[in-house]
């Protein structure tokens, strides 16, 4: 690392400290480069233990996203649908690539997050806290703090449809 | 003479007609023409099930003799296919107006382990108070699911699991004919059509 640094431009090198003392200290969102845009929770009816989580991420260099985590469930998963011949397949994932400058949507009809084991149920204009962990090609870890509305299951079918964005 | 035989014509004519919408109301299976789905007239499938409603009465497929009945797998912690789907059936309902009112949503649950009657009746009538869901026994639900087609299998996601299922919608016609099966990917309009397209036949 120190190598690298000794190169040539100190401003960068000493940016590049600034940027470390950044990350060693707890306030990551002062550097937050990753914009969340969109995010909504599924509403629940009494005594459904899990709901989705969606969104449209873009970050500004090449990332991922590798946790999310909420207050209201006891297990938050990133999970991925795919559909092939009309048969839906529902899994895990380990993260969710974040090309650079690029939306990526969390939506029923790929990635999105799973609310496991959720504490009470989720009613119409709930805020729901979310953070995201999420990592850039560099290594560095940023968290991005979002409050995530609840709309019902009408609501938000007609909201997948308003952001004509990459399906 | 002249008339005669433009008589003839005519009732043969009619004859035929009449025919064509017997054949497509005793149970034959003339294949339809449909625009998005895929025509299902030939496939005997899903006409025995018995389940079990959030009432708790026993159903079958006959119960719903006079309406449309529209039949979808699912289960209630599915996020994404499952609702997507009952929001575009209400969605088709409202489309087709009056016509809508034949249309009987038969929400089926792969899930009976986790979704209670009173979660799935809860969960199916926020779409539209007039849909209704059905449960089985785990074997009764393998039973319903293999007579259908559909495929359906847990995938396990640490100490809990998700499902994944086959996502079509099963339409039969007025008299338990089965008809037309809906992709996912279909709207709600192109849906429609095809539901049109079922309730003139029978």
């Amino acid at each position: 690392m120190n190598t690298l640094f000794s190169a040539a431009v100190p401003r960068f090198a000493l940016r590049r400290v600034l940027t470390a003392a950044l990350l060693a200290s707890i306030s990551l969102s002062a550097m937050a480069q990753t914009k969340v845009e969109n995010a909504w929770v599924r509403t629940t009816v009494p005594g459904q233990p899990s709901s989705g989580a969606f969104m449209r991420i873009t970050a500004d260099v090449d990332s991922k996203l590798l946790s999310v985590a909420s207050p209201v469930a006891k297990d938050v998963q990133v999970h991925e649908m795919s559909m092939n011949n009309d048969v839906m397949r529902m899994g895990r994932v380990d993260s969710v690539p974040l090309p650079g400058g690029k939306a990526v949507s969390l939506d029923p009809d790929g990635y999105h997050v799973m609310l496991m084991g959720l504490v009470g149920q989720i009613k119409e204009g709930d805020q729901v806290p979310l953070t995201l962990t999420i990592e850039n090609d560099q290594g560095v870890r940023e968290t991005v703090q979002v409050s995530a509305p609840a709309r019902s299951m009408t609501d938000s079918m007609d909201m997948s449809h308003d952001h004509g964005d990459s399906h | 003479m002249n008339d005669l035989l433009t008589r003839r014509q005519l009732v043969t004519g009619m004859g035929i007609v009449g025919l064509g919408l017997l054949a497509g109301c005793d149970g034959s299976t003339t294949a339809l023409n449909f625009k998005y789905g895929k025509d299902l007239s030939n496939k005997i499938m899903g006409r025995t099930f018995k389940l079990t409603d959030t009432q708790g009465e026993v159903k079958t497929l006959s119960s719903y003799r006079g309406l449309m009945p529209m039949v979808f797998f699912g289960f209630t912690q599915c996020p994404s296919v499952c609702p997507t789907a009952l929001a575009r059936a209400a969605q088709i309902k409202k489309i087709m107006g009056e016509d809508g009112k034949t249309l009987q949503v038969i929400f089926i649950t792969v899930d009976p382990e986790r979704d209670t009657p009173q979660i799935l009746d809860a969960y199916v009538k926020q779409f539209d108070p007039s849909f209704v869901a059905l449960r089985g026994t785990l074997e009764q639900t393998q039973h319903v699911a293999k007579e259908f087609g559909v495929f359906y299998e847990k995938e396990p996601i640490g100490d809990t699991y998700t499902l994944s299922h086959t996502a079509t919608s099963f339409v039969f016609d007025s008299r338990g004919n089965l008809r037309l099966g809906l992709s996912p990917s279909l709207s709600a309009k192109q849906c429609a059509q095809d539901l049109l397209t079922v309730m003139e036949v029978c």
